[in-house]
């Protein structure tokens, strides 16, 4: 789970990481109150959305005065956002952070991440700030330190030292600099994160910093709202009447480990509605793993690999996949049948396959749900159903009394062929029809055994119609 | 002969009287697995389907000289529960659980690095020695005893789709692993070609791999240095769009890195054969690994 920079930062500040001082709004009346109240420029207006890359794709702007600031913000707020990782349509833009600017002497990147290759905590940090991080490692590989922390001991001052040397840190800078570290650390492992970003950290002057740590400002985490009190900002104010704090996050990017949202309520409700699809969302509150995309070949699977082979299946056959849906292991009939629901709503799908290998989720409960969803909607497009495993006669027999109107594939050969021939059949309508005289199989007609080493017609898909009286 | 288990493995099952647990270890059991303890706390002392339980792995292993568990606890408390398994002493532990925090796997993995004992998973639908022993939740019926082909994977049910093929391809398996589909494993593709290529039952092994992280690199670079045995390769998520996890925790496409593409170009250039089309990955081994 991934959140917006406005509410990393709140968090951040709560681990008592200095973050300049802002304001959210969701529309131009909150706007221009909290820059009519502004009276420190530059003013810098930032896009709040999940992609990154906003800078490029001009949801970022650095204003002088409040007319620039206004001006920067009917243009931010409500736009498309278009940038290398939202795609061509773009990201719509539907709240913006206004932030007092920090006069910048240096920018460093620093982050942690789980690392998968090492099963470690690990930092990474380089006095290139600003750049993204793949073009950095590309790039620059030598200015890219890198510090893995062992999981049982945890964070050590030695961790803190190479991190400081290895970014030539002047000796003055250490103990903040490794104060800062420790405070990151922390938040990541008590909120289980996956990531912490934080491009560009600044090296800020002596009074600016001075100036920040002076003031004491709440940061809402809703719309436009200021929450007094909400904690101290910096991690060097009151308590430690050592000199100003000289780094501060610029930008803050958090993203959660699902698997570990259950030890912290607190944290779905910064999930933004706005940034998940109404099917995602109701497939989310199902319990399926959905992600809509923009094909017109749609596929309900169990197991999420298998989901992913059927999607490459789809596009190497001639279609494109509409979306990625795995009703996992425990799915329930209910479940499948919301997922089929969820699938069917999109207007773009022309087909629905249905590719199940019954291991633990069985064959006759997964019919179940396809009826009973099949019961409420209107099924309109073609439907091609692919069973295995346990319970799989049961589960045609269920489909078969039911008297859909589907397309049974005996394997993924048989799929395949079918999804090609309704692709075909967008240039030739009579596609359909020639196939069903080639299998020539009437109403009732037992279906090909899943375990026959060939269908009863070679290469043809076997096309089942049986109609009620 | 065989990789990680066979006919003597002896099994204790933690979270034995959970729906799950109870399920599947009548299903291993009705395979012919020597399911001999079941662990739940505060259960001790009953039985299930005539498995004596236990409180604790400690008092499973004492009593039962169980040298695998199969876990099958929720994942608030799986890590824990491997944490116990290694030290209760068992060889091998195979954690089936879905949704295990990654910090916690962390944790449990670098406990366990100065342990002998291995973990397979967690996230993962187990391994089985056909014809010997299913300790899992695949269906054991779709696989063929006796060799040759050994088969390695990140995911269930494709995996389960790739052993179907095999077999009706004729292609029997030595042993079959899921190692999981978490970013952070105890076992890797590695570890699993590693035992294949010294088990003289194999003769060839299938690699099923996916989108996320850099395991299926790593194997490729593996396979050129250290194997004599043929591996073929299959890859899904080739249209993953970048940026999403796809259903397991572990199959993201960060930036570049992680994809289909760049994972079958690296098994390539390594001389790994790789299947585009899963449809003919079956018929395609049956006429590789025949040479």
């Amino acid at each position: 789970m991934k959140i917006h920079e406005f509410q990393s930062k709140e968090l951040l500040s709560r681990h008592r990481v200095l973050v300049p001082p802002g304001a959210v709004a969701a529309d131009m009346a909150v706007v221009r109150q909290i820059i009519a109240r502004a009276d420190t420029f530059p003013l810098v207006v930032k896009a709040q959305v999940l992609a990154g890359g906003r800078g490029q794709g001009g949801g970022v702007r650095v204003c002088a005065n409040r007319e620039q600031a206004l001006a920067a913000a009917a243009d931010i707020l409500g736009m498309r956002l278009v940038t290398a990782q939202t795609g061509a349509e773009g990201q719509l833009v539907n709240r913006i952070l206004l932030e007092q600017g920090v006069a910048i002497e240096q920018e460093f990147y620093l982050s942690l991440l789980v690392d998968r290759a090492t099963a470690t905590i690990t930092f990474l940090a380089s006095a290139v700030g600003g750049m993204a991080i793949e073009e950095l490692a590309a790039s620059r590989p030598e200015m890219l330190v890198r510090v893995a922390v062992d999981p049982l001991a945890g964070l050590q001052g030695f961790h803190l030292r190479q991190l400081a040397f290895g970014l030539e840190l002047p000796p003055e800078l250490h103990r903040e600099f490794g104060a800062l570290c420790r405070n990151l650390y922390h938040c990541f492992t008590s909120l289980d994160c996956l990531l912490l970003e934080i491009n560009p950290l600044v090296l800020t002057s002596r009074e600016s910093g001075q100036a920040l740590a002076g003031q004491v400002l709440g940061r809402g985490t809703g719309v436009g709202a200021a929450k007094p009190g909400s904690g101290p900002r910096s991690g060097a104010t009151e308590e430690d009447s050592g000199p100003a704090p000289r780094f501060v996050a610029l930008d803050a990017k958090l993203e959660f480990d699902d698997n570990a949202l259950f030890r912290h309520p607190e944290l779905p409700e910064l999930r933004d509605p706005d940034e998940e699809s109404e099917p995602e969302r109701r497939a989310r509150e199902a319990g399926l793993n959905y992600i809509g995309l923009n094909g017109n070949i749609a596929s309900m699977v169990n197991g999420a690999g298998l989901a992913m082979a059927t999607m490459d299946l789809i596009k190497q056959a001639g279609g494109e996949p509409a979306n990625f849906l795995d009703v996992g292991g425990g799915a329930s009939a209910e479940m499948v049948a919301e997922g089929l629901r969820i699938i069917l709503q999109d207007p773009r799908v022309e087909a629905v396959l249905i590719n199940i290998f019954g291991g633990i989720l069985r064959c006759d409960l997964l019919a179940q749900g396809v009826v009973e969803a099949a019961r409420h909607t209107a099924v309109k497009v073609p439907l091609i159903v692919r069973l295995e495993g346990t319970n799989v006669e049961q589960g045609r027999q269920i489909l078969n009394d039911a008297g859909l109107d589907l397309t049974f594939a005996a394997d993924l050969g048989e799929v395949s062929r079918a999804v090609a021939a309704l692709t075909a059949g967008k240039q030739d309508a009579g596609a359909a029809n020639k196939q069903e005289a080639m299998t020539g199989q009437a109403a009732g007609n037992p279906v090909a055994s899943p375990t026959s080493p060939a269908s009863p017609v070679a290469g043809a898909v076997n096309r089942h119609r049986e109609r009620r009286p | 002969m065989s990789i990680f288990v066979n006919g003597d493995t002896r099994v204790v099952v933690q979270g034995i009287t959970g729906r799950e647990g109870q399920f599947h270890s009548r299903h291993c059991r009705e395979y012919g697995t020597r399911v001999v303890a079941g662990v739940t706390p505060g259960k001790g002392g009953l039985e299930q389907d005539g498995v004596p339980v236990f409180n604790t792995v400690g008092g499973a292993v004492k009593a039962t000289g169980a040298d695998c568990s199969l876990i099958f606890v929720p994942p608030p408390f799986a890590a824990e529960a491997i944490m116990e398994a290694a030290e209760a002493g068992v060889g091998l532990i195979v954690a089936v659980t879905e949704g295990i925090p990654v910090h916690d796997m962390l944790r449990v993995k670098a406990f366990l690095a100065s342990r002998p004992v291995r973990l397979i998973g967690p996230n993962c639908p187990g391994l089985i020695t056909p014809g010997q022993c299913k300790v899992g939740i695949m269906p054991g019926a779709i696989h063929a005893p006796g060799g040759p082909i050994g088969v390695v994977s990140r995911s269930g049910t494709l995996t389960y789709e790739v052993v179907w093929q095999l077999s009706r391809a004729g292609l029997g398996q030595s042993s079959c692993v899921g190692i999981g589909g978490d970013p952070v494993q105890g076992t890797s593709f590695i570890d699993c070609l590693a035992a294949f290529e010294a088990d003289p039952e194999t003769d060839g092994v299938v690699l099923v791999g996916e989108i996320g992280g850099s395991a299926e690199e790593e194997a490729a670079r593996y396979i050129a240095t250290h194997m004599r045995k043929p591996v073929v390769a299959f890859i899904a998520g080739l249209t993953a769009p970048p940026g999403r996890r796809m259903g397991h925790a572990g199959a993201i496409v960060s930036g570049t890195s992680g994809s289909a593409a760049g994972k079958v170009a690296a098994l390539r250039e390594h001389g790994v054969q790789v299947v585009e089309e899963l449809a003919g990955l079956g018929g395609f081994c049956a006429r590789f690994f025949d040479k």
